[in-house]
């Protein structure tokens, strides 16, 4: 396989999660891509976004254009910040007819990770070995604004050594959702550790998720608990042989 | 966010009874739901909420055409419609109608638009009696509290909590047994029934093509409640009518399976004027109450608009992690779950509790049951917008509004300036806070960022 990959690492994995990252950049460069990260990268805006600063979240969707623009194909470890290019950005520019246009060309180009494999490099066996039980977690904006569910799934069938148990009941929220987490703390800790109950339930060594935040709410809410279980994020399963 | 909402989020998260009783009862509509639209059941059940939204979408946007067909033909059938604006004029019509028929009792079949006006209380003010008939909104009338769900309205209370209130309210001897329970409420329904002038009911759809008033209920009191007394009255908002009979063909089809997961409620009745010579049955006097009380402020709003979609079948409010954890009482106004958070803010300005609309982690499990696809993530996340700019405009908000306003901003200039952001985006995290670090369960900011170890690759 061969072509150009940028990643949009996005500003959680950059600051917090720089593993996922690598993990991501090494699996990618195992199937042959020529990998490069555009420097002037930072956010998508969404945390401005989803908090209502509009204004603010423009500044910044408009900002990704220009990094992103010249890119070929863009491949990023969050299926929310994803979702936030792929469908929000119109949002935000439906007065703006010239920046519509520019989001228009760039959307079709932006993937979530376990997308861009199973979609766009039709991969579903990345030579990974990861010995234990592993049970995954739809992020919420992968699952219902990507419609990402069977392709995860299908890349961690084919981890040698990986067996997949899912959860019950699935697709259900974590209780991040940005500030919503601290603005709505006992609330949100309810939901985790709700999530955290699934996961122990199913006897796993380990959750996946394609989402950097819900591993953050999810890590808390185990370490709360008590629960001797990793939260990964996909590419980190991958990465491993 | 009010002193109010935040205090009753955290009460409804530490009633352990109270959390089991929601997440038993919206879990069993939940399921019924998954398996009434499950595609081996209903093969065409997407294609079904594809023609139920661009149904919705004609009517609303042709709204002021079908509501004057619709009265046309109520007129036709003999009936009468009256226009209201809001809660007064609907409670107004209503009393000079009681006092000029010399009428004190009224019968009401459940209805959340009666709510919404506060209907009960109005009427109860000026010495009309008014009494629920559905099971459910009867204990929580005589609780003297208000419906915790839009279906299943007294959801919450176990048949001990029932047994107190009856015991209490009616001054009968405790009663625990649920068949039992309802042979009482049955007995004494049936003589108001019998002795009501009035009977009040709300309606799932009002057909503009034939003047005629749909209900659908289980328990066959709408039915008793709209054809006994010889007055019928029906108080609908705006956004009910429906082009065509034909229409109830998608609309019936999703409303009971999206609500209870069953194929069709027990009983579908058509109300089409009052009784014709040589009928035996039906009211003597038929009036149909169409209430804006707030909904014409949505049209305006291409997007927004699409909240009137509505067809009240509380699957939203079933699947939403929020309201399942804090349950009915907790919203600020009458609806509850999702489809209240964007309801509330557009009928009563989002002033009334501007944090509603962000008392949601964005899941979109709600949109995905919508039966009519309403975006409600969507209208939340511009309601937020709208709170933003009118705190901007009434330059209003508490110091920690202004402090967010400023942090955003710091953050767009931040993030939109890459040397600023990567000098610093490491110090704000070596900054962060412990219980921040805990409640995440970052124990060591990582000692490099992406940037610094991609450079050195």
């Amino acid at each position: 396989m061969s072509g150009r990959v940028s990643l949009f690492v996005t500003c959680i994995v950059d600051q917090l999660f720089p593993e996922i990252g690598l993990s991501m950049a090494a699996v990618l460069e195992r199937l042959g891509y020529k990998v490069d990260f555009p420097e002037r990268q930072t956010c998508c805006g969404q945390p401005a976004f989803n908090n209502g600063y509009w204004a603010e979240a423009r500044a910044v969707a408009r900002y990704f254009l220009d990094t992103f623009e010249g890119c070929e194909t863009i491949v990023a470890p969050s299926g929310s910040c994803t979702a936030m290019v792929v469908n929000h950005f119109a949002e935000l520019f439906r007065k703006e007819p010239a920046t519509l246009a520019r989001v228009e060309a760039l959307r079709r180009r932006v993937w979530e990770f376990s997308a861009f494999l199973t979609e766009c490099a039709g991969v579903e066996d990345v030579g990974a070995r990861f010995p234990g039980v592993v049970t995954f977690h739809d992020g919420c904006h992968a699952l219902r604004e990507l419609g990402i569910r069977g392709g995860p799934r299908r890349l961690l069938a084919h981890v040698r050594g990986l067996e997949l148990r899912e959860l019950e009941p699935a697709g259900e929220c974590c209780g991040f959702g940005g500030t919503f987490a601290i603005k709505f703390d006992e609330l949100s800790r309810d939901m985790a550790a709700a999530k955290v109950d699934a996961i122990v339930r199913t006897g796993a060594d380990a959750v996946v998720s394609l989402d950097p935040s819900c591993l953050m709410q999810i890590r808390g809410a185990l370490a709360r608990a008590g629960a001797p279980v990793r939260a990964l994020h996909l590419a980190e399963v991958l990465a491993s042989a | 966010m009010s002193l109010e909402f935040d205090r009753k989020i955290h009460a409804a998260l530490t009633n352990r009874k109270q959390q089991l009783a929601i997440f038993s009862a919206t879990g069993k509509m939940k399921e019924g739901r998954e398996a009434a639209t499950a595609a081996s059941v209903l093969p065409d059940y997407q294609e079904l909420r594809t023609q139920a939204n661009a149904l919705k979408k004609h009517t609303i946007d042709h709204l002021d055409f079908y509501l004057e067909e619709f009265e046309r033909n109520v007129e036709a059938a003999g009936g009468k419609v009256i226009w209201a604006k809001d809660a007064t004029e609907v409670a107004d019509f209503v009393l000079s109608l009681a006092r000029e028929r010399d009428a004190r009792l009224i019968v009401k079949s459940k209805s959340m638009t009666s709510e919404e006006v506060d209907l009960n209380e109005r009427l109860e003010h000026h010495g009309l009696e008014a009494v629920e008939t559905d099971l459910g909104e009867y204990i929580i009338q005589l609780a003297g509290e208000r419906p915790f769900h839009i279906v299943g309205p007294a959801l919450h209370k176990d048949r001990y909590d029932v047994a107190d209130i009856f015991e209490k309210r009616l001054g009968i001897g405790r009663e625990t047994v649920i068949e039992n329970q309802a042979a009482i409420a049955r007995a004494r329904l049936r003589q108001k029934f019998l002795a009501a002038d009035i009977g009040m009911s709300g309606a799932n759809f009002l057909v503009a093509d034939s003047g005629a008033v749909v209900i659908v209920e289980n328990e066959g009191n709408a039915r008793l409640a709209t054809t006994a007394p010889r007055i019928h009255v029906t108080v609908a908002g705006i956004e009910k009518v429906i082009p065509r009979a034909q229409d109830l063909a998608v609309f019936l089809k999703l409303l009971a399976r999206s609500a209870t997961g069953q194929a069709f409620s027990v009983y579908t009745s058509f109300l089409n004027g009052p009784r014709r010579p040589g009928e035996i049955d039906g009211p003597e006097e038929f009036y149909v109450v169409l209430l804006d009380n707030g909904r014409t402020r949505l049209l305006p709003d291409r997007g927004k608009r699409q909240s009137l979609y509505c067809i009240r079948c509380g699957a939203c409010l079933n699947t939403c992690p929020v309201y399942r954890r804090i349950g009915g009482h907790s919203y600020p106004w009458v609806y509850a779950g999702p489809i209240g958070a964007i309801l509330t803010p557009q009928f009563l300005g989002t002033a009334h509790e501007p944090a509603l609309p962000f008392a949601s982690s964005l899941c979109g499990a709600c949109a995905e049951v919508c039966p009519v696809k309403i975006d409600i993530p969507r209208i939340l996340l511009e309601l937020r917008s709208e709170v933003r700019k009118s705190e901007a405009r009434e330059k209003r908000g508490a110091l920690r509004t202004r402090a967010e306003k400023l942090a955003f901003r710091a953050f767009a200039w931040m993030a939109t300036h890459p040397r600023v952001y990567a000098l610093a985006a490491p110090i704000g995290v070596a900054l962060m806070p412990g219980w921040l670090r805990e409640r995440f369960g970052l124990s060591e900011p990582p000692a490099r960022t992406f940037r610094q170890l991609w450079s050195r690759r």
